[in-house]
Order: structure tokens, then C-alpha cells, then sequence
């Protein structure tokens, strides 16, 4: 079995602040890390691989040469091969642009039977390059799945609904996005880090390995104009309302009066 | 000169920190209040290689470096002293000696599994009378047909009982002085062999500290380490290495002193502002980052030192030396700037400071590692 797993290398944005004047982001000196939920997406393609040793889990991502980091994270956790899309054609993708360059990668990889991807990265919390992807590749998808079972090539998820879960079943090749309550992802190992560096290659492609036109990929391909970025205000601070559960609603309803809600 | 560490190293201390942060800190003040073995963590650290960092990976290790033990051993002293010192006796002290002078067969026997992560080591040098004086070993091996016989007491085992592979010096001929100590392995569950007092201790209650105790106990023939007589050269090397270890242990508890402290200072208000907004204090801190970073500098030349195969006993004395003393003036400065609650089990400086004070004793105190630096200036 195959598993293709698509990560991003993001800012860690509990770390991020927004340039006030500019509305952007202020990325200086901020670490880059494994985009959470692609975190998740890893772990369970690793699971795979734990009772099966003839799954083999390739991780993909499209980033600067730096998003080198990322892949060699994936390595250390256990992945068996790793590959990064970079060119400077790549660059200013929206979410477009971005699955149009995976799903060309993914055609050249060929062979599949699972994509796995977070279920939305914490720098742009689109939640779209997934499902875009399964649409580029024509290929069903179950988005935020929280539970993940197979059988031979019978796949059984549950998928998050705010309220519940539903229960999907689906035949491979099938893209699955994952959300954090998927799985706990494994750290690196040390002795995988020693591996990732030494003994295991990052293949790069190059918009030219792709084979894809330069006007379909990067800024240039990106219908996405940004309007404008900010901060949202805090919201204000909350009133606690004391006293027996009567009294309690008696106050809850003077000021919802108050503020005419009601 | 090139003060940077490699990719490699850089990885290893993301993920130990990731490692220590979410499974060892939230344990440390409860391991420490019940003097409780962390053995859930220990197989944790196994699983993901922390307790074979540096032995290759044909004897099961992780074929890391000793840089990246000593950020292994930083790092998880840095949230919990305990779980540092586990790792460090284990690699250092068991793994070790076993990689550098066992025969192909011990290694295979008893490092692999060490080193891979199934079993505990320890070592067994300190006795009753026997101390900072290792020479005076009381603990007698006497040669019987195809094995031998240990008579005596060890005291002070870091890992004692929970350890299954314990490294051990035995005198086989007294006339010889220190000529006649020899080294051996010695199983958890060797006939003979048992498990003594638990010491109730100031600091690293949750590592166990027990005596051993060898009554007739029969260990083969083949389980002696190195040669008959190498036994206090073995123990000696051996704790070389094991001070960058302790170093690596020293400066984590001293750095995660600093940051509990600077983070406190950021919050706690007196007279109208935060306590970092007064310079007094402020210079306070300057000192103890300043110290740490020297301190890291020397463990990390040492640990060098011992990876590209050049001489390291001096500096690592003089590592072990300067973080045990670092740690030490760090943890007290932190409770201080704590006030009333650094004093409390709320805050964890105060495990911390209790923590610091072992690092001038054990694997050599203090004075041993200014008798180990002078002694190479005046030779």
C-alpha cells in the first residue's frame, strides 16, 4: 500500500504577531514548524506502516528550500521518503495554485492508494488545498476524520461534524483530511534524526520535473487577492453572574433586556 | 571555530524538549513528592533511542554523538533532574564502559538491549568506606572453577533496583592496590545478588538510590569486564565520561532554574511593576544567564572533545565542576527571586535548587574535579 501524505511548513503562530501598519505577518525570528494537523496526517499513515511494514509513506510539500526542515521532521518520525516542490515559479501560491502544483506531483508520484493531508494549516486556516486536491485528482475525500479503520481496501472513517460524527466508507484511492482528535503524532526518534540527515535524500522537483505550464502555478495562477489582514479586536471582558440558578436567570434576563436582545 | 551545533543536534534538542515538555514536566513535582521511579517515562525515553544516544546503531543505539547525549540529559534535567540522572548513569555509566571495553559477546549480550531500549543499566563503584577513596574497594571477587564469587556492599547505585545490567568493581587481589580491582556484569537476579537500603534523599527523589548487596553472589566467568585488574582504570575512564553527563544535568537544572524565574519576573508585580522593570534584579539574571552560557560552552567542548576521540578527562572535570557550581548559585539566586513562593512546592525552583546540590557530589565532588584540574596542570 501507498500513502502519500502532503505537509506545509508553517510559522508557529502562537509565536506570530501582525504588523499593525502593513497588515502582515511579522515572520521574523519566528520558528517554523510541522503544521499541526499535517502532524496528525503523518501519524496515521505511520500507523499504517507499524502493522504493515510494506506501506510506504512518501511526504510531499511545496515551500522555499528551508521547508527542507519539515520533510527531515517527517524522516526522523519514521517516513520512508520525502519530497519537496520548490521554484521560485512556486511562489505567492494561494490555495489554487497550491493543489494544482500537488496534484501534479502527486500524478508523477503515480502510484497511490491513500492521500492523507491536515485538515487545514494554521497560517492560512483555509481548509481548502485538501479538498481541492481530491477534486484536481478526481478521486473521493472525507474531510476533518477523527477515526480511521480499514480492511483490505475498504476504508471506514468518522468524520467530525460540530455536533457528532458522521460514519463514511470508502474504497481507495481516497483523500482523507485529519484534525487533531485523529491521533496523538509520535515525536522523532533520535536515531531517526540520525538517519533523516544521514542516510535518507530529499528529492526536489522544479516546476520543470512537474511538467506543469508556469501560468498555473504560483502568484500568477492565484485568483486570490488579499483585501486586507488584522487583528481581530479581543472581545470584551465577559460578566459572571452569581447566586442561585433562580437568581441567576433573573440577572441573565435584565441584561440581555438591557441590551434589547431579548 | 564554529560555535554552531549540527542540523542533527539542533533536531535532537527540538525533540527532547517537545519530549520532556509534554511527558516529563507535568510528572516531575508529583515523582519527586512520592519518590517515585518514573518507569512509564523510562520506557517512553526507550522507545524514541534517549537511552542509547550515543552508541551506534549496530549495538542497538541511536549513532548519535555526544553532544547530543549531553542536550539529551540537558534537556530533560531541564524540567525534571530525576529523569536526566537516569539517563546519564544508564548511557554513561552502564552502556558505556560494556561498548568500550566488553567483548564483542558482551556487547551483543548486554549492550544491545541497553542501548536499544529493553533494559536499565547501572554501576556499582561507591561502597560504605569506599567513597571519593574508590581505591579502598571492600567488595572481594574470588575466581571458583567457571565463575566468580562477589562478597561485599555498594552504596549510592543510581538505578539500583531498577536497573537489569549493573556494571560492578570488585577487588580480586588487595596486594596489587588499585591493580587488583576488576570489573564485572552482573544480572538483576544473579544468585547472590540483592537489593539493600533506598535512600531517602534531598534532591532526585524520584531516581532510585539503593545500596547493592553481593553475598556469595556467582556471577560467570565470562561476565568479567576487561581484563583481571583493569577494573579501577575502567571505573575511572568511565566516570570521565560520565561527568559530561552530570555537566549535561547540572546545566539543564540550572537553565530551567533561569526560565521559570525570568518568566516569573515577567508576571510578578511589586510597587506598582513588574520585577523585571527593577535593574537590581535585572543584573541578578544578567549573572546567572551569563553563567549558564559558560557553563553550556564547557560542556559542550568536553563532550566534543570526547566525540572526536581527543582528551577530555580535564575538561570534563572541568565542566562537571563549573555547571554542578552554576546550578547550584542559579537554583539559590531563583528561589530568592521568587520570594516566599520559590520557598513552596508551587513553584518548581524549589525542587530545582534541592535538585542542584547532588551535582557537586556525585560522580566525583566538587574537590575530586579541582584535584583532577590541578593535577594536569602540575603534572
Amino acid at each position: 500500500m501507498k500513502v502519500i501524505v502532503c505537509v506545509k511548513q508553517v510559522p508557529d503562530t502562537t509565536e506570530v504577531r501582525i504588523d499593525p501598519v502593513k497588515g502582515t505577518l511579522i515572520r521574523d525570528g519566528v520558528p517554523s514548524i510541522l503544521n499541526p494537523d499535517d502532524a496528525n496526517a503523518v501519524e496515521e499513515a505511520l500507523r499504517l506502516k507499524d502493522k504493515n511494514q510494506d506501506v510506504h509513506v512518501t511526504v510531499v510539500t511545496m515551500g522555499p528550500p528551508q521547508a527542507e526542515a519539515v520533510l527531515r521532521e517527517c524522516l526522523a518520525m519514521g517516513v520512508d521518503e520525502a519530497i519537496l516542490l520548490s521554484d521560485r515559479a512556486f511562489a505567492g501560491a494561494d490555495t489554487w495554485a497550491t493543489s494544482n502544483t500537488l496534484a501534479a506531483a502527486v500524478r508523477k508520484i503515480g502510484d497511490y492508494d491513500i492521500i492523507y493531508c491536515g485538515r487545514q494549516a494554521i497560517d492560512g486556516d483555509t481548509a481548502q488545498v485538501g479538498p481541492q486536491l481530491a477534486e484536481r485528482l478526481g478521486i473521493p475525500q472525507v474531510t476533518y476524520v477523527k477515526d480511521f479503520k480499514i480492511e483490505g481496501n475498504e476504508i471506514t472513517v468518522h468524520r467530525a461534524l460540530e455536533d457528532g460524527y458522521e460514519v463514511i466508507q470508502v474504497k481507495t484511492p481516497v483523500l482523507l483530511t485529519a484534525i487533531k482528535e485523529l491521533n496523538k503524532p509520535r515525536y522523532m526518534s533520535i536515531r531517526g534524526i540520525y538517519d533523516a540527515y544521514r542516510e535518507k535524500e530529499i528529492t526536489v522537483w522544479s516546476l520543470a520535473d512537474l511538467g506543469v505550464a508556469q501560468d498555473q502555478v504560483g502568484l500568477e495562477a492565484s485568483p486570490t487577492k488579499v483585501f486586507r489582514s488584522f487583528t481581530p479586536e479581543p472581545k470584551g471582558k465577559g460578566i459572571m453572574l452569581e447566586g442561585n440558578t433562580k437568581e441567576q436567570v433573573e440577572q441573565l434576563i435584565y441584561h440581555l433586556k438591557q441590551k434589547h436582545a431579548i | 571555530m564554529n560555535f554552531q551545533l549540527t542540523k542533527e543536534q539542533e533536531m535532537v534538542r527540538k525533540m527532547v524538549r517537545d519530549f520532556a515538555e509534554n511527558e516529563v514536566k507535568p510528572l516531575a513535582a508529583e515523582v519527586d513528592e512520592t519518590e517515585r521511579f518514573p518507569m512509564e517515562t523510562v520506557r517512553k525515553m526507550q522507545q524514541y533511542g534517549m537511552m542509547g544516544v550515543f552508541i551506534p546503531k549496530e549495538y542497538g543505539g541511536s549513532g548519535g554523538d555526544e553532544i547530543a547525549y549531553a542536550i539529551t540529559v540537558e534537556e530533560l534535567s531541564r524540567v525534571c533532574a530525576t529523569t536526566g540522572v537516569i539517563c546519564s548513569a544508564h548511557s554513561s555509566l552502564a552502556c558505556w564502559p560494556i561498548w568500550k571495553y566488553g567483548t564483542e559477546e558482551q556487547k551483543q549480550k548486554y549492550l544491545v538491549p541497553l542501548a536499544s531500549g529493553q533494559k536499565i543499566g547501572a554501576f556499582g563503584l561507591t561502597e560504605p568506606n569506599a567513597g571519593t577513596d574508590a581505591a579502598g574497594q571492600q567488595t572481594k571477587a574470588v575466581l571458583e572453577g567457571d565463575h566468580w564469587v562477589l562478597n561485599g556492599t555498594k552504596i549510592f547505585i543510581t538505578n539500583g533496583g531498577e536497573a537489569d545490567i549493573y556494571v560492578v568493581m570488585a577487588m580480586t587481589d588487595k596486594s596489587k592496590g588499585t591493580r587488583g580491582i576488576s570489573s564485572f556484569i552482573v544480572e538483576k537476579g544473579m544468585p547472590g545478588f540483592s537489593i539493600g537500603k533506598k535512600e531517602n534523599k534531598m534532591g532526585i527523589r524520584g531516581s532510585a538510590t539503593t545500596e547493592l548487596v553481593f553475598e556469595d553472589c556467582i556471577v560467570p566467568k565470562e561476565n568479567l569486564l576487561g581484563e583481571i585488574g583493569e577494573g579501577f582504570k575502567i571505573a575511572m575512564s568511565t566516570l570521565d565520561g560520565g561527568r559530561i553527563g552530570i555537566a549535561a544535568q547540572a546545566l539543564g537544572i540550572a537553565q530551567g532554574a533561569l526560565d521559570e524565574t525570568v518568566a516569573y519576573m515577567k508576571q510578578r508585580e511589586q510597587f506598582g511593576r513588574p520585577l523585571c522593570k527593577f535593574q537590581a534584579l535585572q543584573f541578578e539574571v544578567a549573572d546567572m544567564e551569563t553563567r549558564v552560557q559558560a557553563a553550556r560552552l564547557l560542556v559542550y567542548n568536553a563532550a566534543w572533545k570526547k566525540t572526536v576521540g581527543e582528551p577530555y578527562g580535564k575538561a570534563a572535570a572541568m565542566a562537571k565542576l563549573y555547571a554542578a557550581e552554576t546550578a547550584m548559585y542559579v537554583t539559590t539566586k531563583a528561589v530568592q527571586l521568587h520570594g516566599g513562593y520559590g520557598y513552596t512546592k508551587d513553584y518548581p525552583v524549589e525542587r530545582m535548587m534541592r535538585d542542584a546540590k547532588i551535582t557537586e557530589i556525585y560522580e566525583g565532588t566538587s574537590e575530586v574535579q579541582r584535584m583532577v584540574i590541578s593535577s594536569a596542570l602540575f603534572k
